[in-house]
């Protein structure tokens, strides 16, 4: 497109979706789509965003801050990789505006400061450290490329329905510990738009946290330290699991390792594959006698899952038997199930509250898809190759037309957005903006009271 | 706290009921005379920079509690229990007035003042412990009854999962907001449900630093202001050079400025790679030539150094430039890495310049999937380091004791060790910054050199 006919059309009303070309199956994304994304009040969500992110403070109880929305940092990464940091906007209306007038191809959504990060110049002259944050959500990345030693089917940027379950057994895990090990209660996953996910906590005591804490929620949930320097990415220590490691092993890994996992990766078929695995085993001893049964049999009969299956039963029970040679081996099992099937979250991205993470409901420039939230006790049932793209929302709108307002009351409502955003009113956003209320009258009671206490002498 | 000339000192009201270790929650209402003031500080630095020492050798928790031990009793010990307490109290505040002034200053002293803390802390008896906690007046419960026996098994599994092969529940354990014992949580020492923790009594000290690091933290930044609104300009003839003095004796160098030895251009930077840089350094190196390409942890810890042996930001540039480039390509490298090198340099963003990380930095860092930084005597598997080391010279017999030193976690001494065999000399100060091994490594290679021919 030239700048001529982006330009034409910007004339023509940004209500009515233009008449385009069947775009091409590759085509998911371009620029014309996005402003129409941006550009139609029934898309984006944009008064739902700001209502999540004002957490109460609308102004309606007189215990609202009403600056709190406007404290809170964006940033905009434009078409040239042009990147716009710092930006805050004073209501829903003014990010609106920002977003139309750039149409940025991520947004992302920081901390909420001290002050206006707009304006952090003019603060910061009056003393130490007075432009800094002080809130932020508790948050997770996980990208499937850090799995890519243990994936045979794609690598780097690609996901299939093979190796997307990894993503699920992730969510599962760090799900089922932050609500019963935390208590945590108001978390948002959202897919990342092409091989991962990203997690909200969005609590009130996480949103506190401070980096050292946060940091230390980080590192209970870490567990693989590997890279190609060393072959025993996991080493789990000690004579039992900690109850968190052992509960997810019992729950999710261990069903998953020896059922699906072995249908979709076959880690056992291969020569290339198996070694990886002997060389976990820290007995030479060991190794050679299941290398030994594995090179001499020729099996051609069965497939590569039976195979698997049948060689890891052998290791176990070699395992078994024999783990009482030394420390390392007690736990052997447990260690080659973590390696293939545990989260692997990026620290960086959780432990520090001025990191700055996309927001949901962006599209990603590179497939087109939309960042929609996947629900956690559902997560089986979420397949990233079906999320709906940008193209085809343009598509819905060009066939479909009017019907794209998404309200409360309509209940059959089916357009491909509308049931993520409804999905995430009702589980994410109605329950803690509920809650937040309640907080903010209740900590407004406390004020009052004590200054009422202050006036008795 | 005043500050007198010769006078008799009264002895604080709080001498009488207090648990051993001060809280230093106030500041002293006593009179101290100024030669004190002075002197009490060296002593307690004396104790902090043992402190600081053994951190870098890698020391192990008991290591430290001995030697914390050892050092308090060298130089903190007085005949008279209450002198000693006072010389405690004294010392602590006006170190706070010299160490609040930067944030590099406070960083050091709240880490060593924390460390010290700890160890003096697990030195003392479980009573003596529960009354500290109690001091800070921390509203923690005691875990009792039916609550108790439904954790039992949980708590017997972690206890096991750290090593004791019998799952022997403690008797007392204290339920706490995971907020308040971040380091347990961290390393998965507690147990964790519904947003608590389930503290064991042997596990008290965690709490406590915690509690203690945070008020020293906020109690620095109050100083800091007091300092620089009236302190500073009031004291001016007589405490403030005092002060001043003080803070420049005692921290080792941190190798941001290079010295005479260190300017390395590009076109020998292969060559002293090989001849001079630390194992850790060197892979980083290695790596960089090999796949074009580091990330970021990486680029930080090899960047840094490189900074510090004088590599000047136009040949740092054009380094790194000359191998992502064969990568990622021109453009991408302006766009998304150039800034980064700059911003090392000082030269953007809050243009804060940058020391190179020193071992203690380098050996906690985690490596990750696709990282080569860290310190290979921690982070590499025993066949990957012994194949290093063989590259680096190393012969079997020399090997055996670096591998030795690595079983016993002493990651800085194998380094050590290295160093003395790769150079045939020994090196008594101990190897715990990257460039200082540069550095030492590079005045044993020019003295052995014979001077050009004029």
């Amino acid at each position: 497109m030239t700048r001529e006919e982006i330009e034409s059309r910007e004339d023509e009303s940004m209500m009515d979706a233009p008449q385009i070309n069947k775009p091409k199956p590759e085509e998911f994304f371009n620029v014309n789509y996005l402003r129409i994304y941006y550009g139609k009040r029934t898309l984006f969500p944009y008064s739902d965003i700001h209502k999540w992110l004002s957490y109460g403070h609308d102004g309606k109880h007189p215990g609202c801050d009403e600056y709190y929305f406007g404290r809170r940092e964006f940033s905009f990464t434009l078409e040239n990789d042009v990147y716009l940091r710092y930006k805050s906007f004073k209501n829903a209306s003014s990010m609106e505006d920002a977003i139309r007038s750039h149409f940025p191809y991520k947004i992302d959504i920081g901390a909420v400061y001290s002050v206006d990060p707009d304006k952090r110049h003019a603060y910061s002259q009056t003393g130490s450290n007075v432009f800094t944050p002080v809130e932020r959500e508790l948050v997770f990345d996980i990208d499937i490329t850090d799995y890519d030693d243990v994936r045979y089917c794609c690598s780097g940027a690609d996901v299939c329905s093979k190796c997307w379950p990894l993503m699920t057994v992730a969510i599962k895990v760090i799900h089922t510990s932050l609500t019963e090990d935390f208590g945590f209660k108001h978390i948002l996953w959202v897919f990342s738009g092409r091989r991962g996910v990203h997690c909200w906590v969005c609590d009130p005591k996480a949103r506190r946290m401070t980096n050292e804490q946060r940091s230390a929620v980080a590192e209970y949930f870490r567990v693989y330290k590997g890279n190609e320097n060393n072959a025993r990415k996991v080493a789990l220590m000690g004579y039992s699991l900690h109850p968190f490691l052992a509960r997810s092993y019992v729950d999710y890994l261990k069903g998953f390792f020896e059922g699906e996992l072995q249908a979709t990766q076959s880690i056992f078929s291969t020569k290339d594959k198996y070694e990886k695995i002997l060389a976990m085993i820290s007995d030479e001893d060991i190794q050679s006698e299941l290398r030994g049964k594995w090179e001499n049999s020729a099996r051609s009969s069965l497939s590569e899952e039976a195979i698997s299956l049948v060689r890891w039963e052998q290791l176990k029970n070699t395992l078994q038997s024999k783990k009482h040679k030394a420390p390392t081996l007690r736990m052997c099992v447990e260690e080659i199930v973590f390696t293939f099937t545990y989260p692997r979250i990026d620290l960086e991205v959780s432990k520090q509250m001025n990191h700055l993470l996309k927001a949901p409901f962006c599209v990603h420039p590179k497939t087109g898809r939309v960042c929609v939230p996947i629900d956690p006790n559902n997560c089986d049932d979420f397949d990233p190759l079906a999320v709906p793209t940008l193209s085809q929302l343009i598509e819905e709108i060009n066939s479909g037309g009017s019907r794209m307002d998404v309200d409360d009351d309509d209940d059959s409502d089916t357009s491909l957005l509308g049931k993520s955003i409804k999905f995430f009113r009702s589980s994410f956003l109605e329950p803690l903006l509920k809650s937040c209320k309640e907080e903010i009258e209740s900590s407004y009671k406390t004020k009052i009271g004590k200054s009422k206490d202050s006036l008795s002498w | 706290m005043e500050v007198i000339r010769s006078q008799k000192r009264t002895p604080s009201n709080d001498t009488v009921s207090n648990p051993k270790i001060p809280l230093y929650l106030t500041a002293p209402q006593m009179e101290v005379r100024l030669e004190e003031f002075e002197l009490f500080a060296v002593d307690r630095l004396r104790v902090l920079k043992g402190v600081s020492d053994g951190l870098a050798r890698g020391r192990n928790p008991k290591e430290m509690d001995d030697l914390v031990d050892t050092l308090w009793k060298e130089h903190m010990r007085d005949p008279d229990a209450s002198v000693m307490f006072n010389k405690d109290i004294i010392s602590h505040f006006v170190l706070r007035l010299v160490y609040c002034r930067s944030d590099e200053l406070k960083k050091w002293f709240l880490s060593m003042e924390t460390a010290l803390f700890r160890h003096r802390f697990r030195l003392q008896n479980f009573e003596a412990q529960r009354a500290i906690v109690g001091e800070f007046g921390l509203p923690y419960k005691a875990v009792t009854g039916a609550e108790l026996e439904g954790l039992k098994e949980r708590l017997g599994q972690v206890v096991r999962s750290l090593g004791q092969i019998s799952p022997t529940v403690e008797a007392v354990y204290y339920k706490v907001p995971f907020e308040e014992v971040p380091d347990l949580v961290a390393s998965r020492r507690v147990l964790i449900q519904k947003g608590y923790a389930f503290v064991a009594g042997s596990q008290l000290v965690s709490l406590v630093v915690t509690q203690f690091r945070s008020h020293i933290s906020k109690a620095l930044i109050l100083t800091n202001r007091k300092w620089t609104t009236t302190i500073q300009e009031r004291e001016k003839d007589r405490l403030t050079p005092i002060v001043e003095a003080l803070s420049t004796s005692y921290l080792g160098p941190d190798y941001s400025q290079s010295t005479e030895y260190a300017e390395i251009s590009l076109k020998d930077i292969d060559q002293v790679a090989k001849s001079s840089f630390p194992l850790c350094m060197r892979h980083l190196f290695e790596k960089v030539r090999e796949d074009h390409h580091l990330k970021h942890g990486g680029r930080m810890q090899l960047g840094l150094f490189l900074k510090g042996v004088g590599l000047k930001l136009d040949d740092a540039l054009a380094f790194w430039r000359a191998e992502f480039t064969k990568k990622v390509g021109s453009e991408r490298f302006d766009k998304e890495y150039a800034y980064s090198i700059r911003h090392n340099y000082g030269k953007e963003g809050k243009r804060t310049d940058y020391t190179p990380y020193a071992c203690q930095k380098i050996i906690l860092s985690a490596p990750g999937a696709g990282d080569h930084h860290g310190c290979p005597y921690r982070h590499f598997s025993e066949d990957n380091l012994r194949a290093a080391l063989g590259r680096m010279g190393l012969s079997s017999r020399g090997m055996e004791g670096v591998m030795d030193q690595v079983r016993n976690k002493h990651y800085q001494l194998a380094c050590t060790m290295t160093f003395e065999a790769v150079y045939g000399t020994s090196c008594d100060a101990g190897i715990n910054h990257p460039n200082q091994y540069f550095e030492e490594s590079q005045k044993i290679l020019k003295s052995k050199t014979p001077p050009a021919p004029v």
